[in-house]
């Protein structure tokens, strides 16, 4: 076995560990941590139904976004949800067969790359442009996006400039999942790409990248406004004086 | 008027260029022994407060879901930065929402976050250090907790939830803000924030039901501690002698009196007001709801109801049931509590009171939807009342009624300026150029439609507001309350 290839094994299950657990983890403090008081942002659903209905908008359409600036959210909505096709396109990497469902949505994933990227530009231009943003941007809020812009371009210049031996990343996969190491093709676009998703789910519990499952769990969002028809009591909140 | 430059109203709403630290020299007075001790808080700074903070910091986030959720997941994405009115005043950037925010949030990141303790500058962490301390101080009390930003932002942060969380730190080590703790005091030791003890209340009272007798021929009663009565009536103290406070409080007793409910104030319970929210304090919060409930069995009443009060309604609304519950021992055929809006348009609903909107011919109206009753509570059962009801019952009450521009109305409404804990003098800066938001949407009802009548359901909405529209060239008398529009309207002797 390759250094590369034991490199990149050791690196993706190292990787995919501290994502799992770590997220596990977050959601599971999250989960525990009392809410005690009713603080829903109003107007609110008041049946548990409604609560669903509106996490639903606010998950898939990005509703207060919406409401709140429409630059941010175009580009926003664009890179989520081209993120999310360009994901659901690479399960045919780590599937055999490959789901129908799966091949179907191969040509749009494609484009799906470059909405990905209009959506960073764009974030990221607000970042130099827009000065209260600009006071507001950490180094690290401009690294986050430059590996997303890195590992969004190194998968398009795979796709239509150089091109790589997908069937051997695939066999790579594939082989990681079935504990049956395969060797890493040695292609440096590849491996950049590959490099920086892996560094992304390493730092995905521990950054801002936290705001994924924590929308589940924003009492503003997810309670319902029923205070004066049902009593909400919590463990510590019932023996304070 | 002022030493400072009052902003101009624009046309069109700017959102400013950023100026940092332009309100870096306002801070209200620290509290001191005779306000702190009572409450359990030291006086002073105490000498281990770094840890003591970082711990108090600590022990919020495992108490408050909200805090941690919203310490962890904020990207930074900007859209609450133009939100806030006080920055929308001031300009300063750690007024916009995140900047608020991150001044807590940067030292939980420093002491409690991976990256935080590895690569502090990366992420932008810092140390606890006496300037940052100091700067909790300064903006934790430019935020009037109305929950603007929680609005619009995408995870639903609250920032009034990290602005309790600050206050709450800085009282433990000692840092409190002189007017909520000399408030809570009085609450304790008197009944109310005014400090108006039971004899005076009683008098106040008294010569309030002769003042409504000579001024309409009927005896309406304004009566207090009424064993049996069916009602308790809870209310800010301001409505029993502020102006424009107190109409509103004749309106509630007209009403009472043309229904033919038996009614009562409490002078155990002779507040709504909790500032124990203001400071994030749930014992304090808990103190002074339980004697809502104390007066309700004392006296034996059926109905609780909250007269005109915003940050009140919240706690109320969204926090009696949690505190002072269960209500059991009420009438289940009525919300507990209920607000007086509610009761009111019921009232009309059912053709119980005969009002004459002609009799406010002579005024033009418009609603100021007050922030915690729009974002932090409802009236009736349709998700939306608090902006429907309200209106109703001033349209029923006025013929001539004009909704200021919609981004500034129901959810998107812009507090007075004087909300959370900053209604007080040594502050008059920031809510005179707080209001300013408000007051632009104000001046488009006054241009276009000649409004000269800014109705509202809060004291800290009445009282900031007489004090801030002369800055703006408007009458102080331009504000009033809602009931006081119903009591203008309501013809007495006609139905009871």
């Amino acid at each position: 076995m390759s250094i590369l290839t034991l490199g990149y094994s050791v690196l993706f299950y190292f990787a995919t560990v501290i994502l799992v657990a770590g997220v596990a983890y977050r959601v599971y403090t999250y989960a525990k941590t009392p809410s005690p008081l009713k603080i829903v942002t109003t107007p609110a659903p008041t049946t548990k139904s409604g609560v669903v209905y509106r996490m639903a908008r606010e998950v898939v359409l990005f509703e207060s976004l919406f409401k709140s600036t429409k630059w941010t959210w175009l580009f926003g909505w664009a890179f989520h949800f081209g993120m999310l096709l360009v994901l659901l396109r690479h399960l045919r990497y780590v599937t055999e067969p490959t789901w129908f469902w799966v091949d179907l949505i191969q040509p749009f994933g494609i484009y799906a790359g470059f909405a990905m990227l209009l959506g960073l530009g764009g974030l990221w231009a607000r970042r130099f442009l827009v000065d209260r943003v600009r006071y507001i941007s950490a180094p690290s809020d401009h690294l986050m996006l430059a590996m997303l812009v890195v590992i969004t371009g190194t998968g398009l210049m795979m796709k239509f400039v150089s091109g790589t031996d997908v069937i051997a990343v695939k066999n790579f996969m594939i082989g990681l999942m079935t504990f049956n190491i395969q060797p890493m093709p040695n292609d440096p676009i590849l491996l950049v790409h590959l490099g920086l998703v892996a560094l992304l789910m390493i730092i995905f519990p521990y950054s801002k990248l936290l705001h994924a499952p924590g929308v589940f769990f924003s009492p503003t969002r997810n309670q319902v406004d029923d205070p004066r028809e049902n009593r909400h009591v919590t463990p510590w909140a019932k023996d304070a004086n | 008027m002022a030493d400072y430059e009052v902003p101009e109203l624009k046309e069109i709403p700017v959102v400013p260029s950023i100026k940092e630290g332009s309100m870096a020299h306002s801070a209200p007075f620290i509290s001191r022994a005779p306000f702190q001790e009572p409450m359990g808080y030291p006086d002073e700074l105490v000498d281990n407060w770094q840890e003591v903070a970082i711990d108090k910091l600590g022990d919020l986030t495992k108490k408050y879901r909200s805090l941690k959720v919203y310490l962890d997941s904020c990207v930074k994405c900007g859209a609450c930065t133009d939100k806030c009115h006080y920055f929308l005043g001031t300009s300063d950037p750690k007024n916009m929402p995140v900047g608020r925010q991150d001044l807590l949030r940067k030292v939980y990141r420093r002491y409690f976050t991976l990256p935080g303790k590895l690569f502090p500058k990366l992420v932008g962490a810092t140390d606890l250090t006496k300037e940052v301390l100091d700067d909790w101080y300064t903006y934790y009390h430019q935020c009037s907790q109305c929950r603007r930003c929680s609005v619009f932002c995408p995870y639903g942060i609250d920032t009034a939830e990290i602005s309790m969380a600050a206050r709450e730190i800085l009282d433990v080590v000692g840092v409190g803000q002189k007017y909520c703790n000399e408030i809570i005091g009085k609450v304790y030791t008197i009944g109310n924030n005014l400090g108006l003890p039971e004899p005076a209340l009683k008098d106040t009272l008294e010569d309030l039901e002769e003042e409504v007798e000579e001024d309409t021929g009927v005896a309406v009663k304004y009566p207090v501690d009424v064993e049996g009565a069916d009602v308790l009536v809870v209310t800010p103290s301001a409505d029993f002698f502020a102006e424009p406070h107190i109409d509103g409080l004749i309106g509630y007793g007209k009403v009472f009196h043309q229904a033919g409910i038996n009614w009562t104030l409490s002078s155990h319970a002779s507040e709504a007001a909790n500032f124990g929210m203001f400071i994030g304090s749930y014992d304090n919060m808990k103190r002074v709801a339980m004697r809502i409930r104390e007066a309700a069995l004392d006296l034996g009443v059926k109905r609780i109801v909250v007269g005109e009060c915003g940050h009140a309604w919240r706690v109320a609304y969204q926090f009696w049931n949690t505190l002072a519950g269960p209500f059991d021992f009420l009438d289940p055929n009525y919300p507990v509590p209920q607000h007086i809006i509610e009761v009111t348009h019921d009232l009309i609903k059912r053709g119980a009171l005969n009002l004459d909107p002609s009799a406010n011919d002579d005024k033009r109206v418009t609603f100021h939807d007050s922030c915690n009753v729009a974002r932090a509570t409802r009236m009736g059962s349709m998700p939306g009342g608090q902006f429907i009801l309200p209106r109703e019952v001033i349209k029923a009450s006025v013929n001539n009624y004009f909704d200021m521009p919609r981004e500034t109305i129901h959810e998107s409404t812009f507090c007075c300026g004087g909300g959370g804990g900053l209604l007080t003098d040594d502050l008059m800066e920031l809510r005179v150029k707080g209001a300013m938001p408000r007051m632009q949407a104000l001046n488009e009802v006054v241009k276009e439609y000649d409004v000269n009548y800014l109705a509202a359901i809060c004291a800290i909405c009445k009282s900031q507001f007489s004090k801030t529209l002369p800055y703006y060239d408007f009458p102080m008398d331009m504000i009033g309350s809602v009931h006081g529009l119903v009591s203008e309207a309501i013809q007495l002797g006609t139905k009871e």
